[in-house]
Parts: C-alpha cells; structure tokens; sequence
C-alpha cells in the first residue's frame, strides 16, 4: 500500500489523452450564495454545489455520473451545458473554452449541446403540438421552415420510434415512454455532439425504461454522440457508462473505467453505494453485506471540513477531518482509476464489519 | 394463521370516459409477521387494490371481500373504518413530504395520532411517546427533533417519521406503498433496514407495494406480480424471480439492466399497458407477449397453480412445466407457441415485432 499522501496536490484532472475528448472541465466550482430576507439580499453564505470537479469524456463515449442528492450532479451538467455560469475553473467543448461566454458567442455551441429531462410530463409544453414542440430547435436557430421543417420532423419522430402521423397530437395522448422519446427527437434535432441526459429514465416503468435505454444506445451507435448520463440507479449508469464519476457533496470521490469501479470501488463511499443498490436476484440480496451508512448527506452550506464523506464513513481516522484527500489513482489501479481517500478499501475488506455508530 | 384474506376483489371507477376497470378480481392472503411483495408498472391497481382495503377509495364500485382478523374491511362503515385505519393497519405513502403537514410540528402529527385513537391519553403522555417513537426508528436527539417542522427533516427523516406515526398504534399490519422510491439509494437501504428490524420485533404484517424488484428481492416473502387489475403470478419469492411462468412476470426480470449483460442490449418488453377503460380481449398481457397463442386471444386465463407445491400459481395459458429461465422451459414454450399460434396470434405477433422494431429506432436511418 502506498502512503496516501504522497502524491497529493497534483494529480487532480483526469489522465485522458487530449485530442479525442469532447468534453473537458478543469477545476470547476460553482456557489450559490445563500442570501438573508430583507431588503439588501445580504449573502449570508455559499451553497458548495460543484467543488474543484475535474473531469473528461472521449468523444463517442458515455460518462456516467453517480450520486445522491445534493451531490451537486445536476448542477454540474448545468454547468457544463453553459445554462448556468461556473464561479471558477473552465469547461472545455470540442477544443474550445465555452467558460461563461457571452449569450451571443454561446448559440452555436448550444445546437452541439443538447439535454434531456427526468420528467416527461414537465418537460413538454402540454397545450402545444408535438410537432411544433419537436420542430422548436429548427425555428431558433433557423435552420428550416414550413413544409421543409415539418419532414424533418417526422423523420426524427421516426427515428426515436414515434409514429409520424401523430405529428398533430398533444404530449397528453402520449404514454411516459413515448413522451421521454419525444424529448430525446428534439435534443436530436440539430444534430448535437453531446446529449446531457439527467435522469432520462428514473420516472418510466421497467419495461418501458429498457426500450428508452436501448433507444439511447442505437442513437449514440449511429451518430456518434457523447453521453453525460446522470442517474441514481446504479445498474442503469453501469449498463450505458464507459466510465463513471461518483460525486458526494460537490466533489468526486471516485472515478474511472466502469469495470474498475464496479468491481473493486476503492472509496468507502463507493462501497457503500454499491451495497446499497438493490438487486433483483433474491441470493444476492441475502449474500450481500450491506453497509448501513448512519446518518444523512450534511449540508452542503458548511460541508465537513477535510474529506466530505469522512462523518459518515466507517473507515474515517483524524487524519480525515484535517486533510483533504487529492483524486489520484490508488497503488495497483489503473492510472486513470481515480480515489480520494486517505485509506482506500482493499480487495476482500469488509467495511461492514468496521461500521461504527455515529455520535450525534 | 391468515391476518388478511383477499377475496376476488374488485374495484371499477364510473368515468366520464367510461368505467375504469381498476382491479379485476383479485385474491390473496397475508400472514403475521409476513411480507407480501407486490409489484406492477403504473396504472397495475396495485395502489388503488390497498388503498380499497382502507376505504380510501370514495366513488368507486367495490366487490368481494376483504376479512381482516375475521371482519370484512368492505363492509365497514366510515366510523368503523377509522378505528381500523391507522390503528390496526397503517399505511406508509411514497412521498413523505405530501404525507406530513408542512404547518405543524413532526412530533404533534405524531402525538396527534396517538390521541385521536385514544382520548384517555393526555397530551403530555403523547409527547413523550413521539420522542420515544422517534428516538425507534432512528432519528438522532429526538427529543429535540421533536419539535422541528417536516421541512426541518431530510428526505430520510421524514420517510422515518412517517414509519413511526404508522408504529405509533402498534398496528397489526402495515401497509407500505412505494416507501423508498423518492429516496437514495443509501438512504432506501436505512428505511428498508428499519422496517424489516420493526417487523421482526412486532411480527407484524407488511404489503410492500413497488415497481422495484431489488426491493421485492430484498425483503419480501410471497409475490405478487401485477397486469392490469389481476395478478399475473404468485408465488413465494425465489420462484418469481428462479422460476418464472407468466411472460410478463420474465420479461420485467428480463428488462432490468444486470451486470452480467453490461453495454450489450437490453431485451424490453414492446408496446405499453393498455388502457383500463378499453381492455384487450383474452389475456391482457397478449398485445405485447413474445408467446402470444390463438387461445389468448379469445379467453382470459385463470390463476392456477404451476408448481408442485401448490404455492405458486400463474395466469397463463403456457403449459404448467414452462416456469423458468432454463433452456429446457424455452423449448418447451417454443413448441407450444408452433402449436398453438394460428394465423390471428400471429398477425398480432407480428405486430408486436414491428412495434419493437420501430420502437428501437432501427426503421429510418
């Protein structure tokens, strides 16, 4: 094992080769302030939704992005779809820096970044036509009109398995699945290189969840798009992800390859959400050891000082409270299997074993 | 013994539209300190089939009967019901944040509870029994805590203190519609923990309805999957998920992303439930079921049993040897599908297939 501290304060961005990546966020940090009542708004604190996050996805490849509530996952795919303005670092699209620019400067990148919502029902304009809701990429960013916009919206109805003819219809005649593909055939419209998808698929029944997943993949196959895929279901994130990022409280605990992670996660908090995830085997579930994390996911007004996971997690030493671990790959994985933690899990540890009961 | 014995129950709703043919005779028993999983997409009738059973179904035509502990819950009136509810079975909803009122203290809904059922309680004795009820399903500092208003509580706290107003009257049964589902998956793991501890100590009953079989895998004893209004398949659970007979019941299975099968296809089920108000003639599973036979189409199978034991049953006119996941049970199914499928299930068969195919996205390119 290698001493966890010797190599902290270097190795924070992701060791990708440049080039090949769509996507590049370096050190990014994003605050909300949270203001006092009364007639001055006085900021009377910071929200530390994104903290120093680093992170790359390879052109064509899916980055799946795994976290709780709070996490800050949301904010950061705002961020990084330019909807929001970061406090500091700098995002990176298709080689050029995107970091707060101007409306103006930011259109023609919008048309390359497109997202797609958990909510299927309030995401569509319900007194609208699908057809004119579908068609609405083309008529702002004036790329067609009239009889010329109208094929290619029923071509893109098509292609997300949508029947053309109900190019009249209103989202409410429509099913939960058949509603999640309208929103994927107007973030398809314009032919974006990169789809940020927060939780496409978290409000649709099993059955239906499959065909959207398997819908998601034939799109990236054929038109080569890049996938920031945010979801809390880890088995969804493993079926789409080539790699993966698990955030807790603004921060990234671990990330990496999926295989890696999946197979030997490293930080306790990793672990823990492993164990936690519920699988539809019954000799599973009885075998699995699950780690009960005592306690909730702190504020992220006053995060926990040190490593933000370390009041909850069952290996946490002093050291943890006073210093914060650097994201670097741990001693015998992968160089781009990334941890912060001061005491990375071993093959074969059982944190279950080492749970303690947290004071309050 | 059999706490809770459902018989053929049916629920309808007249609409404007027509009627809504929410549960379509369904039977089942549950047992103390037993947990029965229900599973089924939205628009199933698994909520509404539990919330008829509490009289929280008001306009609703309701038949066959429902004895609880030897008292039919149908043929109560709406005083009698409340002395039930909440008393002797309690209900935990999915979203705890519309369960509780936003105005009043956590502890006084509690302390409320316990004095609506009971007038000799004096308020002082209610308090101190939400701290303790609180302090029992792990809230930290519950004496303080309880004083804190329901927006003063995480998500987990509240599904927590929702769970210690149901325990508040140490009912007999709980009913637990979709308790995790608005929960992380960290905290979903402390919930269920909870509840199955609170069962083991009280042995009390427990319906776990979801759409989530890792839930049902976890904690349930009996399942019931079910298909628009009935139940598909009943069984104990590692028969449901090793030895599946419905299709429906292998197609959810066969649906969820697993591990093993990462990044490669996932097999959907095609097409969507139908309509409650417009029901498919037959099985109602047939429009989207990859085994479809000339007899589906014209008759609705019946619960039977497929299993040696003769606790598992199915509502599929597949032969009762084809349960499983095995090669051996998809032969067998193959063979029955060349002989019982005629032109007309064939015709929707393919139907189905198109329907899949364009689903994918693989018609335009």
């Amino acid at each position: 094992m290698s001493d966890p501290l010797a190599s902290a304060g270097t190795a924070s961005t992701p060791a990708v080769a440049a080039g090949d990546e769509l996507v590049r966020v370096e050190n990014m940090v994003k605050h909300f302030p949270v203001r006092a009542g009364g007639l001055f708004r006085r900021s009377v604190g910071q929200v530390h939704a994104v903290d120093d996050v680093s992170l790359s996805i390879p052109r064509g490849q899916t980055l799946g992005l795994v976290g709780e509530t709070g996490s800050g996952k949301s904010t950061l795919a705002r961020c990084v779809a330019g909807l929001i303005p970061v406090t500091s670092g700098r995002v990176t699209f298709d080689g050029r820096d995107i970091t707060n620019l101007s409306r103006g400067a930011m259109r023609p990148i919008r048309r390359e970044v497109q997202m797609i919502f958990q909510d299927p029902y309030s995401s569509l304009n319900p007194r609208r036509r699908v057809g004119s809701i579908i068609g609405d990429p083309f008529a702002i960013h004036k790329t067609s009109t009239g009889g010329e916009r109208k094929r290619q919206v029923q071509d893109l109805m098509e292609r997300v398995g949508l029947n053309p003819e109900h190019y009249n219809r209103f989202p409410a005649e429509f099913s939960g699945g058949q509603r999640q593909r309208i929103g994927v055939a107007r973030a398809l419209a314009l032919r974006p290189k990169l789809i940020i998808c927060d939780e496409p698929v978290s409000a649709l029944d099993v059955s239906i969840q499959a065909q959207v997943l398997n819908l998601l993949a034939d799109l990236q196959r054929d038109f080569g798009l890049t996938y920031l895929f945010i979801a809390h279901d880890l088995e969804v994130v493993r079926h789409v992800s080539d790699s993966v990022a698990v955030m807790y409280l603004g921060r990234i605990g671990e990330s990496g390859p999926r295989d890696p992670v999946y197979r030997s996660p490293r930080h306790p908090y990793t672990v823990a959400l492993l164990s936690a995830a519920p699988a539809a085997d019954p000799d599973t579930a009885a075998a699995r050891q699950r780690i009960i994390l005592t306690g909730d996911v702190p504020s992220p007004i006053d995060p926990p000082s040190g490593c933000r996971f370390h009041p909850r997690c069952p290996k946490a030493e002093a050291v943890c409270g006073q210093q914060e671990p650097q994201l670097e790959a741990k001693a015998g994985d992968a160089a781009t299997h990334l941890t912060a933690c001061h005491f990375p899990v071993q093959a074969g540890e059982n944190l279950a074993a080492a749970g303690r009961s947290e004071p309050t | 013994m059999t706490l809770l014995e459902v018989k053929d129950l049916t629920v309808s709703f007249p609409t404007s539209d027509g009627v809504v043919r929410a549960v379509r005779g369904v039977s089942f028993g549950v047992e103390a300190g037993r947990t029965l999983g229900i599973v089924g997409e939205s628009g199933s009738g698994k909520t509404v089939l539990t919330q008829t059973l509490l009289g929280l179904t008001p306009g609703a035509e309701v038949g066959g009967q429902a004895l609880f502990d030897g008292t039919d819950l149908l043929q109560l009136n709406e005083a009698q019901m409340r002395d039930v509810r909440g008393a002797r079975i309690a209900v935990i909803f999915q979203d705890p944040l519309t369960s509780l009122h936003p105005l009043y203290k956590v502890g006084w809904q509690i302390a409320e509870m316990v004095r609506a059922h009971d007038k000799s309680v004096t308020k002082q004795q209610a308090h101190t029994r939400a701290v303790e009820l609180l302090g029992r399903v792990g809230i930290p500092r519950p004496d303080r805590r309880v004083d804190d208003y329901p927006h003063q509580f995480s998500g987990g706290m509240r599904q927590r203190a929702m769970i210690a107003m149901a325990l508040s009257l140490s009912p007999q049964m709980i009913i637990a519609d979709e308790p995790t589902t608005a929960l992380d998956a960290t905290v979903q793991a402390q919930i269920i923990d909870l509840l199955l501890r609170l069962q083991r100590e009280s042995n009390t009953a427990l319906i776990m309805i979801t759409h989530d079989l890792g839930v049902v895998a976890d904690i349930a004893d009996e399942v019931m999957v079910m298909y628009a209004g009935r139940a598909a398949e009943k069984a104990p659970k590692r028969d449901v998920f090793y030895a599946p007979h419905h299709p429906y019941t292998k197609g959810l299975l066969e649906s969820i992303p697993s591990s093993s099968a990462a990044g490669g296809r996932l097999k959907p089920i095609p097409g969507s439930p139908p309509s409650l108000i417009n029901l498919p003639s037959g099985c109602k599973f047939h429009p989207r079921c990859g085994y479809v036979l000339d007899r589906c189409l014209a008759e609705e199978p019946m619960l039977r049993p497929v299993g040696q034991d003769g606790f598992h049953s199915s509502a599929c006119w597949l032969p009762l040897q084809a349960a499983g996941l095995s090669e051996q049970a998809e032969k067998l199914r193959a063979e029955t599908v060349r002989e019982g499928r005629g032109e007309a299930a064939a015709e929707v068969y393919e139907a189905e297939i198109a329907e899949a195919l364009g689903s994918e996205g693989s018609v335009a390119g």
